[in-house]
């Protein structure tokens, strides 16, 4: 039988088992933020900040297959809500966050979950680290000091050839470091540096052929939030 | 026993800056500076970022004069990709249309509010006035009608702005090589004809020739104090187009001397080949001068007087009348009449109102070439950029590596370059207002500051710096002891 019942802040939905719960609370109105996590893509499960309570447990969302009875508290959680808001804040004052000449304000997935969960200022004391930046390569700007760690471009941006990565993650903990491979990334087309720049959530990843080319006001998250953005994208999938 | 005063904040003014009067034991001035006691360092935390974000960050020095910076730094950009005017090509006219569209809106709120909130309570209510009256609410309460019509032609000049630039302030429109977004038909007919709460192209400029009139009301009744007010000579900037006449977005720097002379004319490239700057422990800020003719001498008047006396004619008819009678006044020498810098600003503010309803009416910026993207061989890394900004001549200057990434910084801004003759100008209403008398009061520490603000200093911008905005006038005696102190917040 794959019809199950859950239960998310009040609400009885009936889905299909197995299903990610992310998308289930999303194709029911209720918006959960992610930042690591796409839509049709393997979960990451890296960023946390989609993380909500189930059955008395916080477990990111995304991670989550819907099993019958599942019991799942999003909004109607205080604070399981003040600590997504917290995720959000650490990774603010993690990196250097810039957003006023920054080229992805507006289309930055963290700016864009920072306004979402009402982030008027992070409660922790920023970090202001060195600023590291690699730009050989011919199309990429890689602004290392801004990475949030989601691992998107490693695992999702390939060498159309080889399959070999083109991104990767060196040292570990607070020693982490996004790598860029030059000479892959010289062998990129201009449309996979777009698919790239584009996926990365953040202004880490930035096409060096683009420029501030999208004006002020028609910029993706100035045309609909991430909320409606990520209800929408379930609706349509939905429909079709 | 000598004294030395000191005002410090100087009030109504862009940035932190503070005057100093040293007095001799007859109360005679021996010395008046203007300091300007604040430090950002935009020019090197701008290094490391890519080249195409100078101009979105180095605008943020600003929030008055944004879009000259954001300009300048474009300027500088098309020269780096190989499409500015250094490589002998050019943008697109819409392009190019788009940025001067966004610019003369800027003069105008910009000229307005200087005007209008810093100046105007001076002309209507004298420098003797109370503190309390000679500001905007005193306006307000004086003449309402008045103020109503000032905040509509801010807000009407933000609008452009805005429909520029994207925002009202610190918008984004200028890319390497071009602009992001023309103006859109409906965009253009809500500033043309206006709506609710929005007044029309044709009230803009009615209310920029109230502007005007209210400066030459004023100078009918204080004719002799207005004119004999730091009356002194000085070279005269502007950037001027092929007839020689002003041009806000580009062309040739050109010098005039009191004579309408010119005393030199280079592209701006070269800018650094006649120019210098000095120095003072005194100040942040520097004191750009003319190599050729050294530190005194060589130091050159920009901003709205500098620019009437450079130019011969506007191409607009309202402004060219008034130009005209602004020329005719001084006989075709150069206006050296300190106070009369507001008499020049009034006339820009008119002529940016008819530049603008020009520009409007402009099929071109509608149009949808709007970037030149050049081969990457076209890249030199280097580009210098010029315009003129509300209070002058504005000059940004970048290099970065060939993968992009920014290794210098220059900025020449146009209070720097009026810092010659803003010390000037202090030490003249010091020597007029202060010299011999036992007791300073607070209208004659006022006239000091009246002196300062004809010139709108942005002291943020000309020491690139981040900070509040108060003035300071202390006295000191003769043996260099503080005697009085009045400071303003």
């Amino acid at each position: 039988m794959n019809s199950v019942i859950i239960t998310i802040d009040g609400k009885k939905i009936k889905t299909t088992k197995g299903e990610t719960l992310v998308d289930v609370a999303n194709k029911n109105g209720i918006y959960i933020p992610t930042l690591c996590y796409m839509k049709d893509k393997p979960c990451l499960g890296t960023c946390r900040v989609c993380s909500v309570k189930v059955n008395d447990y916080l477990i990111s969302s995304c991670t989550v297959p819907v099993a019958d009875g599942m019991v799942v508290e999003v909004e109607n959680d205080k604070e399981g809500a003040d600590m997504r808001k917290a995720l959000i804040e650490l990774l603010f004052v993690e990196g250097n966050h810039n957003c006023p000449s920054c080229e992805k304000s507006g289309r930055c997935e963290l700016q864009a979950v920072g306004y979402e969960t009402n982030m008027m200022v992070s409660r922790f004391p920023y970090r202001f680290p060195v600023n590291e930046r690699d730009y050989a390569s011919d199309n990429i700007w890689l602004e290392r000091d801004r990475c949030i760690f989601c691992q998107r471009c490693v695992e999702f941006i390939k060498d159309k050839e080889t399959n070999q990565k083109i991104f990767s993650i060196s040292n570990r903990g607070s020693k982490s470091r996004i790598e860029i491979d030059i000479d892959l990334a010289d062998k990129m087309s201009l449309e996979q540096v777009a698919e790239a720049a584009d996926m990365c959530p953040v202004g880490c990843i930035i096409n060096k052929n683009q420029g501030f080319n999208k004006a002020i006001g028609k910029r993706k998250f100035e045309i609909e939030t991430v909320r409606e953005r990520a209800l929408n994208t379930q609706k349509n999938s939905k429909t079709t | 026993m000598g004294k030395k005063i000191i005002i410090d904040p100087v009030t109504r003014v862009e940035g932190h800056g503070k005057v100093t009067v040293h007095l001799d034991d007859n109360n005679k001035v021996i010395d008046a500076k203007l300091h300007v006691v604040e430090f950002r360092g935009f020019e090197k935390f701008v290094q490391g970022h890519p080249y195409w974000e100078a101009p979105m960050l180095l605008q943020r020095i600003c929030g008055i004069c944004f879009v000259s910076h954001h300009l300048c730094g474009a300027k500088v950009l098309d020269d780096m990709i190989g499409v500015g005017y250094s490589t002998g090509k050019h943008i697109t006219v819409s392009a190019e249309k788009l940025r001067r569209l966004g610019h003369y809106a800027q003069q105008l709120q910009s000229h307005v509010t200087a005007y209008f909130y810093l100046i105007v309570p001076e002309m209507l209510f004298g420098m003797n006035a109370p503190p309390e009256q000679r500001n905007v609410l005193g306006l307000l309460e004086a003449n309402p009608e008045m103020v109503k019509r000032v905040v509509a032609l801010r807000k009407w000049g933000q609008e452009v702005i805005k429909a520029v630039l994207g925002k009202k302030m610190h918008g984004i429109s200028s890319v390497p090589g071009g602009v992001n977004q023309n103006l859109s038909v409906e965009a253009r007919d809500r500033l043309l004809n206006g709506e609710e709460g929005l007044i029309s192209m044709d009230e803009v400029i009615d209310y920029a020739q109230d502007g005007l009139k209210l400066f030459y009301d004023f100078h009918k009744k204080n004719r002799e104090e207005v004119d004999s007010f730091a009356e002194f000579e000085a070279l005269n900037l502007s950037l001027v187009d092929e007839k020689g006449n002003v041009d806000y977005y580009h062309g040739k720097m050109r010098i005039v001397d009191n004579d309408k002379n010119i005393v030199e004319e280079f592209d701006y490239h070269e800018y650094l080949d006649f120019f210098s700057e000095g120095t003072e422990e005194w100040s942040y800020m520097k004191f750009p001068f003319l190599k050729r003719l050294g530190r005194e001498k060589g130091s050159v008047r920009v901003g709205p007087l500098g620019r009437l006396n450079v130019t011969k004619a506007y191409t607009t008819p309202l402004a060219q009348e008034a130009l005209e009678r602004f020329h005719h006044y001084t006989k075709g020498k150069s206006n050296n009449k300190t106070l009369h810098t507001n008499w020049a600003r009034a006339i820009e503010i008119l002529h940016s109102a008819e530049l603008i309803k020009e520009l409007l009416n402009d099929v071109d910026l509608q149009k949808d070439s709007l970037i030149l993207m050049p081969p990457k061989t076209d890249w030199t890394g280097e580009g210098i950029g010029v315009v003129e900004a509300p209070r002058g001549t504005l000059l940004h200057h970048y290099k970065a590596n060939k993968e992009g990434n920014i290794t210098f910084a220059n900025l020449v801004v146009a209070t720097t370059q009026n810092n010659t003759v803003m010390n000037r100008t202090v030490r003249s209403v010091a020597d007029k207002y202060l010299n011999g008398n036992d007791i300073i009061t607070e209208g004659m520490m006022n006239a000091i500051e009246v002196g300062i603000r004809a010139y709108d200093p942005c002291l943020s911008c000309a020491t690139h710096a981040v900070g509040q905005m108060p003035l300071v006038v202390t006295i000191f005696d003769a043996n260099g002891n503080k005697i009085d102190e009045q400071i303003k917040n």
